[in-house]
């Protein structure tokens, strides 16, 4: 358990202290859902209909922005090998990896989403509501990230390859949370987000842990 | 004397290039190995797959049940740049289980305990990565070209801590090229044969 509230709270502060690697995504995100109104033209009622969805996948697209160091630090300064020999499985210090970002990274980009969602015309009720699929839903992208991030560790440039693997897992997060955001069966759409959430966290690890061990050959 | 660590005919190949086989040795409580040979003679596989890093293509690595866990100090210090030395002791004391320890000041790092590690010289971060053996405490340590970077001074400090290791009953097994200050009792010669 050490060992997890250690690694976890050096991530935190390793993202926060990388050169604004926790604030590249946010800033990503801001830029994207405010250039969606600008492309998209006057149309108000167009606007209402497509824009809150879109934050949703500028949200995806910022979190793929966060994945590519954060494997391949470890792997290349050896502090892979040192999470190898603890008596705490790899799996846990993956996980703890795992909920720094989610905690650095997905916190505020959720949290962003609330006033992105207010300029993208989707009603002032639904806020809350956006807010809290997204945080399910960031944590189902950066369960399936991890994998992603991990397969991809040992590759020079990884970006493309991670985004290749990773967006297909994108899905189902995205069709659900679209649907939240739209105001459609909000309810239904939650608990499976919260489905797709815990479906990345537990099994997001175990891959990403198998992944690394072969890296470190 | 039981044996903390043995190696039963111990193969590797790498690349589909065979780098040695049947290779065996035992090392118990005091335990020195050193372990030499030419550059791609396969120290490092070796050190890696006694780590269980690295799946051998024929024999076995047993530790005995009593002395569990190692230490490996490799060519990466495994030292980020961006946190304080101070910080990654704490960080190994947490993974490894250790107790909080007077680390810095054994490897002669108390005065840069709170300076990020990106302006450590080489040498220094060889030493911070020195410290996280005496982080926690653990019977095997092994250690790949371990002098590297040191200054004299550092190559004084290193030949003390694996002499104080050796002491306390721990084993090390280290990839050199030119002696240190301690003794061996073994010296395994990789591609001699």
């Amino acid at each position: 358990m050490k060992a997890i509230i250690a690694t976890f709270w050096r991530d935190v502060a390793l993202l926060w202290s990388g050169g604004g690697g926790a604030l590249a995504p946010l800033g990503y995100f801001i830029g994207a859902v405010v250039l969606a109104p600008l492309a998209m033209g006057p149309d108000r009622t167009l606007l209402a209909a497509a824009g809150p969805p879109l934050a949703w996948v500028a949200a995806a697209l910022a979190v793929l922005a966060s994945l590519e160091k954060l494997f391949q630090a470890d792997l290349e300064d050896g502090s892979l090998d040192q999470m190898l020999l603890s008596d705490t499985p790899l799996e846990a210090l993956v996980f703890a990896k795992g909920a720094a970002l989610w905690l650095v990274v997905g916190l505020p980009l959720a949290f962003a989403a609330g006033p992105a969602a207010i300029a993208l015309q989707a009603p002032l009720e639904r806020v809350p509501v956006i807010i809290v699929s997204l945080l399910l839903g960031l944590a189902a992208f950066i369960g399936a990230g991890l994998v992603g991030a991990a397969v991809a560790a040992g590759v020079k440039r990884g970006g493309v390859l991670i985004a290749l693997l990773v967006l297909p897992f994108f899905a189902p997060p995205i069709i659900f949370g679209a649907s939240v955001a739209a105001g459609q069966d909000i309810d239904a759409a939650l608990a499976l987000l919260a489905g797709c959430a815990l479906f990345g966290c537990v099994l997001g690890p175990f891959a990403a842990a198998a992944a690394l061990r072969l890296q470190a050959e | 004397m039981s044996p903390i660590l043995s190696v039963h005919a111990l193969g590797i190949r790498r690349g589909g290039r065979l780098l040695f086989e049947q290779l065996s040795f035992e090392a118990g409580p005091g335990d020195f190995i050193e372990v030499r040979g030419a550059n791609g003679a396969g120290k490092t596989s070796l050190l890696r797959a006694i780590a269980g890093f690295l799946r051998p293509s024929a024999g076995a690595v047993e530790f005995s049940a009593a002395a569990a866990g190692l230490h490996f100090l490799g060519h990466q210090n495994g030292v980020k740049g961006a946190v304080s030395a101070r910080a990654h002791v704490d960080y190994w004391v947490g993974l490894f289980g250790g107790a909080a320890s007077d680390a810095l000041e054994r490897v002669g790092l108390q005065a840069q305990a709170e300076l990020p590690a990106r302006v450590l010289s080489q040498g220094q971060a060889r030493r911070l990565a020195l410290a996280r053996l005496l982080s926690a405490p653990r019977p095997l340590w092994l250690l790949d070209e371990p002098a590297a970077g040191l200054d004299a001074n550092g190559r004084d400090l290193l030949a003390g801590l694996i002499d104080a290791h050796r002491r306390e009953g721990g084993v090390v097994v280290a990839a050199l090229h030119e002696s240190i200050g301690s003794a061996p009792t073994q010296t395994l010669n990789l591609g001699a044969a």
